[in-house]
């Protein structure tokens, strides 16, 4: 496939700090924006909002990788990890923005988390991110081994939480959230399909998860 | 009868009513509805600024035209406005289709600066121009036998993305118990800042009642039916638990989703702090309304 092979050659090119670089800067122009008034006349909302939107993007890209090499052979592997640690760094904006400059206090945190089920998942889902984001090293990754894989098997649950965080939060029947939910339950499908591929013919194809 | 409610909140007078506002704090607290603190009476202060009509008129749920806050802003110049007609039914004695000039000939319109209080937990100032519900109901001649009455939203599918997009099951249906219709703070509003409504603001005409969660001020009317039994109303359609008839504004009882406990004013920018919700959102006069009624189980 020319075409794919060419992809593959720019990507190859591209060093991954990129993705680092272009997410930062994207966070700073939001918080700009909104800072100075160029998000509506409610930014605090926008802003949280726009973050969560990035970071769920992010996530679903992440597992994306893996089924884009397997049936299109595009390879963003390399990117992965920077993908993954962008993801964790924009839903921790979307965390702050919600809880300093949203809810404002501890109190009404707590009673949030506690009291709304969607702030609940939204929450479970940020808090297991935080493992894969601290063991997103070589260095964790020669240390843990085997179980280093294991661990990173919480982006699904992530991935579903954040998904259901959305689904859940917004009014009436929206579509959006409904078109992410499809989105992660295929992925999540495929996933499952390689997985039975991989034990019905355990010498075929060598995929990597 | 116009200019029953004494407007003290017009927009000359803000700074001056603080006196005022503290009496509304005492009413509040003697009639023993919700925690309303000092904090609350000094936040009520500052939130009598009324917003601008760009913020009023660019921050809207008006989900026939989009779920976006800025969706009816951008969508809302599709509503054909013109040939109005209201269709008056039920338990009255003139019912008709109504041009709406000829609804509203003859009645006085004022200005009224209301704390507007969304579900969703923001809130703004807004100088409507309205009428007096109670004038129009007057007008058209009220049957002693009603005791609600229905308000129904314009349906324009191939003007409304929303509608296309089947947000909710339209059209849009509100309603309030005759006694919360016929009270003086009740208005239909036909203009806010002395100028005609936008569409995304519920042109021609809209409902507006101060005390209740913004979903209940109804926009863009077609429709008025006097009935004697709880009229549908769309939000409560689409999840009973989480919406009820009266969406009295509340701080003690909570939605399911979120805290009615304290609110944002839209407006003040990426760094604004959070205000106390007021109990009936500032409008304790309404109380008596609901004397004897379980509000955590009539929500």
């Amino acid at each position: 496939m020319q075409i794919v092979d060419t992809v593959n050659q720019s990507l190859r090119k591209v060093p991954t700090w990129t993705i680092y670089i272009v997410g930062a800067a994207w966070v700073v122009w939001m918080f700009y924006l909104a800072a100075t008034n160029q998000m509506g006349p409610e930014p605090i909302n926008a802003l949280e909002r726009e973050y969560g939107e990035l970071g769920l993007k992010l996530i679903v890209l992440g597992l994306m990788v893996t089924p884009l090499r397997t049936w299109t052979g595009v390879n963003l592997l390399k990117f992965r990890r920077a993908i993954g640690v962008t993801a964790f760094f924009v839903v921790l904006a979307h965390f702050l923005v919600w809880a300093v400059l949203d809810v404002q206090s501890f109190g009404r945190m707590w009673t949030e988390v506690v009291k709304r089920p969607y702030v609940t998942v939204g929450m479970i889902a940020f808090v297991l991110m935080v493992p894969l984001a601290l063991t997103s090293n070589n260095r964790s990754i020669r240390k843990l081994g085997a179980n280093w894989r294991k661990l990173h098997k919480l982006t699904y649950p992530v991935a579903v939480l954040a998904v259901l965080h959305y689904v859940w939060l917004v009014k009436g029947f929206q579509i959006e959230p409904i078109v992410y939910a499809f989105i992660v339950g295929g992925l999540l499908a495929l996933r499952i399909k390689l997985r039975q591929r991989r034990v019905e013919k355990p010498s075929g194809l060598a995929l990597s998860k | 009868m116009a200019y029953r409610w004494t407007n003290d909140l017009t927009r000359a007078d803000i700074t001056p009513k603080s006196a005022y506002l503290n009496r509304r704090q005492i009413l509040a607290g003697t009639v023993g509805l919700g925690a309303i603190g000092i904090v609350g009476g000094a936040s009520a202060q500052d939130a009598l600024e009324p917003n601008t009509l760009e913020e009023i008129r660019t921050y809207n749920n008006y989900y026939e035209f989009g779920v976006g806050k800025n969706d009816p802003a951008q969508n809302a110049h599709q509503l054909d406005t013109s040939n109005w007609t209201v269709k008056v039914d039920g338990l009255v004695d003139n019912p008709g289709d109504y041009a709406l000039a000829d609804l509203l000939s003859g009645l006085s319109v004022e200005e009224r600066l209301y704390r507007f209080r969304c579900v969703e937990a923001w809130s703004m100032v807004i100088p409507w121009n309205g009428i007096e519900l109670a004038d129009i109901l007057n007008k058209v001649g009220v049957q002693s036998s009603a005791k609600y009455v229905a308000f129904e939203t314009v349906v324009q599918p191939d003007n409304m993305i929303g509608v296309r997009n089947r947000v909710l099951d339209f059209p849009y249906v509100e309603g309030l118990r005759l006694d919360e219709a016929m009270h003086p703070l009740t208005i239909m509003a036909t203009g806010i800042y002395d100028e005609p409504l936008a569409n995304q603001n519920g042109a021609p005409m809209r409902l507006v009642v101060p005390w209740k969660y913004g979903f209940k001020s109804i926009k863009s009317i077609v429709r008025i039916t006097l009935t004697d039994k709880e009229p549908p109303i769309s939000w409560k359609k689409a999840n009973r638990r989480e919406y009820g008839f009266y969406s009295n504004v509340n701080p003690t009882v909570d939605h399911p989703r979120w805290s009615q406990a304290t609110e944002r004013r839209v407006g003040g920018g990426l760094f604004a702090s959070r205000q106390d919700t007021l109990m009936f959102n500032g409008y304790p006069e309404v109380a008596s309304l609901y004397e004897g009624m379980d509000l955590s189980e009539f929500f």
